[in-house]
């Protein structure tokens, strides 16, 4: 699949994931934006040697995918971009960092070790998070919330139009990329030659279309300012969902739940 | 150049937002003043324009290689630097919650080393100066390439920065930096070919699309304002990131110290002694310090010192450059 289709998928896979009727997408999008961004700065605030704690973080996205019915195969696909870059950047602390941090028998773990599983492991749930957010939670109830925490219309604004649109102009990309591969076959990407002119066609009818998305926008009483569709009102379910979480997370933060559990059967 | 939310800790994440979000009020405000409803649809779709243009690979002539858009330069071309500034916003947070590209937390960060360099650092010193009086196939190219190069090795630079700060990695902070730039001089320069020739295509096709061109206000970033601003960015970096300067010899030393055992070559007789005794006398910093004090004040010193020095010799040979390149000019008029 080439990479203007897969995004093409991966964008309506996503659309369609968040609209399914199930429990976890009638949570109320502010409550999931919030839980979002509270776990990766939990997660993300973990000590670099700390990979028990960590550890225990995982219980956040293991139990929503599992209550929530999410596939781990669409989440683990997203790690493609964010995990080599963690890793680039990772494998190098066991060369410089030879601390001696824990020992198991005779067996001596460089704190370098430690160190790069933390960020792989920060890496995966950061992303884990932000898919869970993302999957449940459709693009219409994530700019509610943004409205809601006061980010300025205009963002959102352009954050949703720039969703709406992308699918269309990912669409007009692939037909003009097709064409051009069909009268160039076997070679890879676009000719020099052709950078300005290609790029600039799809620049100067992306401009049409926004003038005549403009003019549609005016007949239907567009007056700079884009009406967000309010979601129902946050339940009780929705307070308790939330209020679990951030105690559970916090618990987990600040103690090692890990150590005192084993700590009960050794 | 995306950075993932395990890159960064919660107190230089908050740092970034902080900063990217004065950023973004200054150009809401700015947006709303100029009052015009159609820029709105309008943003949208150029974002959109530059996620979809990002998957087109451009084949990189003798390499074999491919590169592709980031769109920074490019958008505040078109739309100038506060609608895109906010229209980079909603590109860089559809990539990071659709696609994973960065982080909800990193989101801070991201803007301000791909939008904020690009979008103000772009338009406001390099594209609107070099096109105040008037637009050429030549001074696009320029502005491009030169736009294109320093943005990203600004935001290069940030990432290293942020990366340094956060405490994540154990590689050195110059070794990360040394890898980082170079890098990111490649990508530059392949991005300002493609922001060029675009550019220069929508210059012939609809020359009214382009933002700033032969807008003669004085005043609010002539050439001279520009040079303070640059002067004090170059003070800043000289003096606040010469207190990490690495005390380790610089590759050159290294290299001389892996012959001949020391970082400094050994020379003496004629024309050396006459030339060290001048430089004994003119050298009020020797080796980047106040002379008899090692402490990090003369350092920062130094680095502020040598920053203004380089930077007036920067100034006076290009004035000198363009007297001469003016006489010349005389010279084939007087001829003609």
């Amino acid at each position: 699949m080439s990479k203007i289709n897969r995004a093409i998928y991966e964008l309506q896979s996503i659309d369609a994931t968040a609209k399914q009727n199930r429990w976890m997408n009638q949570i109320h999008p502010l409550v999931k934006l919030i839980l979002t961004i509270y776990y990766i700065v939990l997660t993300v605030s973990f000590h670099k040697y700390d990979v028990e704690g960590l550890l225990g973080m995982c219980i956040y996205p293991m139990v929503v995918f599992i209550i929530g019915d999410l596939k781990w195969k669409d989440a683990l696909y997203r790690l493609r971009i964010v995990l080599p870059l963690v890793c680039i950047v990772g494998i190098f602390n066991p060369f410089f960092d030879h601390r001696v941090v824990a020992t198991f028998g005779s067996v001596q773990v460089w704190g370098g070790v430690c160190s790069m599983i933390t960020l792989m492991l920060k890496g995966i749930l950061t992303v884990f998070a932000s898919y869970i957010l993302i999957a449940t939670t459709s693009i219409e109830g994530i700019c509610y919330a943004f409205r809601l925490l006061h980010v300025p219309k205009i963002m959102v604004t352009q954050f949703l139009l720039i969703y709406r649109y992308i699918t269309l102009l990912l669409t007009e990309t692939k037909r003009i990329t097709q064409a051009y591969a069909l009268r160039a076959p076997g070679q890879k990407g676009i000719h020099y030659k052709v950078w300005g002119s290609l790029v600039g066609q799809l620049l100067l009818r992306s401009m049409d279309r926004a003038d005549d998305v403009y003019e549609s926008m005016c007949l239907r009483g567009f007056n700079g300012e884009f009406p967000f569709g309010k979601p129902k009102k946050s339940a009780g379910g929705d307070v308790a969902y939330f209020i679990f979480w951030v105690i559970v997370l916090f618990v987990i933060r600040t103690y090692p739940v890990f150590r005192l559990v084993g700590g009960l059967f050794v | 150049m995306h950075m993932a939310d395990a890159l960064i800790v919660p107190a230089v994440a908050g740092t970034m937002y902080v900063a990217s979000t004065v950023a973004a009020g200054v150009s809401v405000r700015e947006v709303k003043l100029e009052n015009e409803t159609k820029k709105i649809p309008v943003m949208g779709v150029m974002g959109a324009f530059v996620f979809a243009a990002q998957m087109i690979n451009f084949t990189i002539p003798g390499t074999g290689s491919s590169g592709h858009l980031c769109g920074g330069m490019m958008l505040s071309a078109l739309l100038g630097p506060y609608a895109g500034f906010l229209t980079m916003i909603g590109v860089l947070l559809v990539q990071c919650l659709f696609f994973a590209d960065g982080g909800l937390l990193a989101l801070g960060c991201n803007v301000w080393n791909m939008a904020f360099y690009g979008c103000f650092i772009g338009a406001l010193l390099i594209w609107r100066p070099i096109m105040k009086k008037g637009v050429s196939k030549g001074k696009i190219i320029l502005a491009s390439m030169l736009g294109c190069v320093l943005t990203l090795q600004l935001g290069a630079f940030s990432v290293c920065l942020e990366t340094f700060f956060s405490g994540v990695t154990e590689l050195p902070f110059s070794v990360f930096l040394m890898t980082m730039q170079p890098i990111h001089l490649a990508i530059g320069a392949v991005e300002g070919l493609i922001t060029s020739a675009v550019l220069v295509f929508v210059h012939e096709a609809r020359p009214e699309m382009l933002w700033g061109v032969g807008e003669t206000e004085e005043g609010k970033f002539s050439f001279k304002n520009t040079l303070v601003i640059l002067g004090v960015l170059t003070a800043l970096v000289g003096g606040i990131l010469s207190l990490f300067a690495s005390a380790f010899p610089d590759g050159l030393e290294w290299s001389i110290e892996r012959i001949t055992g020391s970082t400094e070559l050994e020379s003496a007789g004629g024309i050396y002694d006459v030339f060290a005794s001048i430089q004994e006398k003119t050298a009020f910093l020797p080796d980047y310090a106040l002379k008899g004090s090692e402490s990090a004040v003369g350092t920062t010193i130094s680095g502020i010192v040598g920053a203004v020095i380089v930077l007036l010799l920067c100034v006076a040979v290009s004035y000198v450059f363009k007297f001469f390149r003016n006489q010349n000019k005389e010279t084939v008029k007087g001829n003609e």
